[in-house]
């Protein structure tokens, strides 16, 4: 069994940060900001819950694949930022789309899109999902402490999300990696009030070490493509198309060469939206299928690292 | 020897001729940031076939030799 995608959708919200924007808030600037990472603005939810936006791709995805709730198998969403605890994020998307499938969360942060279609892909090839949504809403900017300014001005808030049909073809074979540690990214939950609980509480915000990212990031890169083109039999040559995990322009710019696939395949919006966790993947592949640029048959590689720390990569055909 | 590859290594980087590059020149007067000397260590590692981590106090082209010769040895 197979899979193809029937439709994306997506959704930003309106509010628009500029890196001007960031220097009033921290000691930086546009130059800065743009010189290390590429992002020239993201968007910051002023009132949009994770739901919302998660809500909202959902329904411009159903749109898109020509699909109504009622025939979905399958609902996953990857979140690390989700406004409830319990119920979990597809819980809640499943009940306001007005859906009566299956639906729970993964948790694999900016991996989540390829985590959340590995395993909407093993119901498939189980035959007990025909139909799956999976969706990825971040709001990011709920996990950043404002003050750091290494942090706070690479990620944006967003979501989107893809329906999938089982197919006869389409899929060529992915390849996921997890590697665990806190010491390279790490988020910390908040503790609670139990009045017997004396551990004392981590700085409850996103910490990632800068430089350990980036070698890990690259690395995945170069070495997750080289081992799904290798298992596939495919050359960099055969690959249209290949969208990676936005998460800073120049791993990109450096994992690129090394994966032998030529630059003008990689697709790249992260001076628009910044790093938005797992949602950065699927609202590049909403973004190019609403602007017709993917052609039915064209092969389309996705590659994404982040916390976990995780990592993954998967061939299909659009 | 490791010198004259990590001065070669950063000229390719920073698109100058190796000639430019001293011992006693600072990453900072090249305009080098911290990302920059974490892709020379990858190059390095690639190079020299090592495990290298890039430390942020290294601040001269002689830092950067002398952590690589030590690891080379």
């Amino acid at each position: 069994m197979n899979f193809k995608i029937l439709g994306t959708g997506s959704y930003v919200p309106d509010n628009v940060v500029t890196n001007d924007d960031m220097a009033k808030i921290v000691e930086t600037s546009d130059e800065w900001i743009s010189k290390r990472v590429g992002i020239k603005e993201r968007r910051v939810s002023i009132s949009e819950t994770t739901l919302d936006m998660g809500l909202n791709a959902a329904n411009r995805a159903l749109e898109n694949a020509s699909t109504k709730a009622e025939e979905l198998d399958l609902i996953v969403a990857a979140t690390i930022s989700a406004d409830s605890v319990c119920p979990n994020l597809a819980c809640m998307i499943q009940n306001r789309i007005g859906a009566s499938c299956m639906a729970y969360d993964i948790s694999a942060a900016c991996s989540g899109f390829l985590f959340a279609l590995e395993t909407a892909m093993g119901y498939i090839e189980r035959g007990r999902a025909k139909k799956a949504l999976i969706v990825c809403a971040e709001r990011m900017s709920k996990l950043l402490d404002w003050s750091d300014r290494s942090t706070c001005v690479i990620f944006g808030d967003g979501a989107a999300g893809v329906v999938l049909e089982a197919t006869e073809e389409g899929f060529y074979d992915s390849v996921i990696h997890t590697k665990g540690g806190d010491d390279v990214i790490d988020i910390p939950a908040r503790d609670g009030i139990s009045p017997f609980y004396k551990v004392e509480q981590k700085h409850p915000f996103l910490f990632m070490n800068g430089q350990a990212t980036f070698k890990f990031a690259v690395n995945s890169i170069s070495h997750d493509v080289r081992e799904l083109l290798e298992k596939t039999g495919l050359s960099p040559d055969d690959i249209d198309v290949v969208i990676p995990h936005q998460a800073n322009k120049r791993i990109i710019d450096f994992a690129q060469p090394k994966s032998g696939i030529a630059r003008d395949k990689w697709y790249v919006n992260i001076e628009r939206f910044g790093n938005v966790s797992g949602a950065s993947i699927p609202i590049a592949l909403d973004e190019m299928n609403r602007a017709g640029r993917l052609a039915r048959g064209s092969k389309i590689l996705l590659t994404a690292f982040g916390g976990g720390l995780s990592s993954g990569a998967v061939i299909f055909e659009w | 020897m490791v010198f004259e590859k990590i001065a070669q290594m950063i000229a390719d980087k920073i698109d100058c001729d190796a000639a430019e590059i001293k011992e006693d020149t600072k990453f900072e007067d090249l305009s080098i940031d911290s990302l920059d000397i974490t892709e020379i260590a990858m190059d390095i590692e690639d190079e020299f076939e090592i495990e290298f981590e890039a430390d942020p106090s290294m601040k001269t082209v002689a830092d950067l030799v002398a952590a690589v010769e030590k690891k080379v040895g």
